[in-house]
């Protein structure tokens, strides 16, 4: 097992852990202003998928475009499906918003077979983003290089918003203390309801993105994704924004390592694998790895 | 400045206030004393629209002049805009938005250009602050928070400003530090509803008080009187105080 080869599967393990990090962004911002445990945020990276191939192949628009119509839409879902599901259940227990997410999943997933056949679809990007590029001797796609430079983009916009912005404020302050928020004069409603908006807007690129890595789409295909988002938000500490992002790579790369390093048998195994490390580390670390205690919100 | 008439507020099935009536006048200091329990902070939250009354109303007017507004039916982030301010029980700090963070949120609703130099004068009035300006908030000492809490009650502009324990777990020094900027915050015009538990520091410094017992208001008036009145004395100022 040369060095080169390590190396390359480290480089396929960022490629998958970009796409679990920004699906997990979503997912943790979410809780984190909502306490909310979102089960349908996998299927909105499943819309996201859709969308692209509609936009793509059967309108033919150029891919950049796409992404960013993918980024609206996944916005404009995230806008409809907080406002008329989780703004009525405001106030009532976690348990109630998780069932409800859950049933949401379910319905988006069973709409999806209805209206998509729950045949998989052949997901072709332009050619051009499946030539290699060679840097010494490891080689990318050019569909890697765009993914993780894409991820790298919409992790720094965002952490500038969190950080530097007004909205930003009033997303942290609503996380950290919701009636003292409302007493700052912060319209909650409108605050949570454009957070699960971004965080829906950044899962529905996820979707391009996962589309066009395994090159084939399904209405059922954002269980993976959203599972593991949810994995790698806990292994980061739920709530927590960077957090979220070293989970994702943490996840994709030692995946990608346990298959790659493994004899082939074993790789049908990466997935207990996957969770033997969330168990490992929520031992060790019950908040996740930049997790604070959650649970003392007033 | 506020009128509350009439108003029943329940928590869950538990009736909390019962016909609740209480005013403060215009530039006027009014304490709200009262045992554990008795209904104090429900008082104030439902003032500042996080609970909403069954019935009842709450008339506002943000000047002598202007005619009078039913709060009942509004929004918190509305209530803040008519210039009430809810410094709430326990401080409510922001623990990780730091301490500049945490005045500029104070500032929220405000759109104008002033916004800046008003934090330059918090930073003159509460020294600490500015020295701690990029610490998460949740790291200061108790008294340094309840600074804060204040300087970002006062980035809004308020002019109207409900108080909710300010003295709580904080060292008397610093209470009585505190109450005197309070009394200074008072001076340039704006109007404020105390609750306190310390219930001398509070007939102290307001011109009326209400005292409040399982809901209901059981007594009221001057200050000055309630200190001396008997009932009060064995009730909330353990006697021997006077």
């Amino acid at each position: 097992m040369s060095f080169d080869y390590i190396v390359q599967q480290i480089a396929n393990g960022i490629t998958l852990g970009s796409m679990y990090a920004l699906v997990a962004v979503g997912f943790s911002m979410i809780y984190g202003i909502m306490r909310l445990i979102n089960f349908a945020h996998g299927d909105i990276v499943m819309i996201g998928a859709f969308t692209t191939l509609y936009l793509l192949q059967n309108i033919g628009l150029p891919l950049p475009i796409v992404a960013i119509m993918v980024l609206i839409v996944g916005f404009g879902v995230g806008m409809l499906v907080e406002k008329s599901i989780f703004l009525p259940m405001r106030g009532s227990p976690q348990v109630t918003g998780f069932i409800a997410s859950l049933s949401l999943s379910i319905m988006l997933q069973n709409f999806g077979i209805l209206i998509l056949s729950a045949q998989p679809r052949n997901f072709n990007f332009p050619e051009y983003m499946n030539s290699i590029i060679t840097v010494s001797t490891i080689k990318f796609k050019v569909l890697d290089v765009v993914i993780i430079v894409t991820t790298i983009v919409l992790v720094i916009a965002l952490l500038l918003l969190i950080n530097k912005t007004k909205l930003g404020i009033a997303i942290r302050a609503t996380a950290q203390n919701l009636d003292v928020a409302r007493l700052m004069g912060i319209n909650i409603n409108r605050v949570i309801m454009l957070t699960f908006a971004i965080g829906s807007a950044i899962a529905a690129v996820a979707g391009l993105m996962w589309g066009g890595k395994f090159g084939q789409i399904d209405p059922l295909m954002g269980y993976i994704p959203g599972l593991k988002a949810f994995v790698a938000a806990v292994i980061g500490g739920v709530g927590s924004i960077p957090g979220a992002i070293l989970g994702g790579f943490i996840l994709g790369i030692s995946e990608v390592l346990f298959v790659g390093l493994m004899p082939p048998e074993y790789s049908s195994f990466r997935d207990a694998f996957v969770f033997i490390i969330l168990i490992v580390i929520l031992i060790v670390m019950p908040n996740g790895l930049l997790g604070k205690n959650m649970e003392d919100r007033a | 400045m506020l009128k509350i008439k009439n108003i029943d507020v329940y928590r869950g099935s538990t009736h909390v206030l019962h016909h609740l009536n209480l005013e403060v006048k215009d530039g006027e200091i009014v304490s709200l004393i009262g045992a554990n329990g008795a209904g104090k902070t429900t008082t104030l939250r439902t003032i500042s629209g996080l609970l909403r009354p069954k019935n009842g109303e709450i008339l506002y007017k943000t000047d002598t002049n202007s005619h009078p507004i039913d709060t009942t039916s509004l929004p918190p982030n509305e209530i803040v805009k008519l210039g009430i301010s809810h410094t709430p029980e326990g401080r409510g700090i922001f623990p990780q938005l730091t301490v500049k963070e945490n005045l500029l949120v104070g500032a929220y609703n405000r759109v104008d250009d002033q916004i800046e130099s008003d934090l330059l004068s918090m930073y003159n009035m509460f020294p600490i602050l500015q020295k701690r300006s990029r610490l998460d908030a949740g790291k200061l000492s108790g008294g340094e928070q309840m600074m804060l809490s204040l300087g970002r009650a006062l980035m809004s502009r308020p002019k109207f400003l409900i108080l909710d324990e300010p003295s709580l777990g904080l060292a008397p020094l610093i209470v009585e530090q505190i109450f005197d900027m309070l009394k200074r915050i008072n001076e340039q015009g704006v109007t404020i509803l105390l609750v306190e538990q310390n219930a001398v520091m509070a007939l102290e410094l307001s011109s009326r008080a209400y005292v409040l017992e399982t809901g209901r208001i059981v007594l009221e008036g001057e200050s000055a009187d309630l200190i001396t009145n008997k009932k009060v004395q064995d009730a909330y100022l353990g006697g021997a105080e006077s």
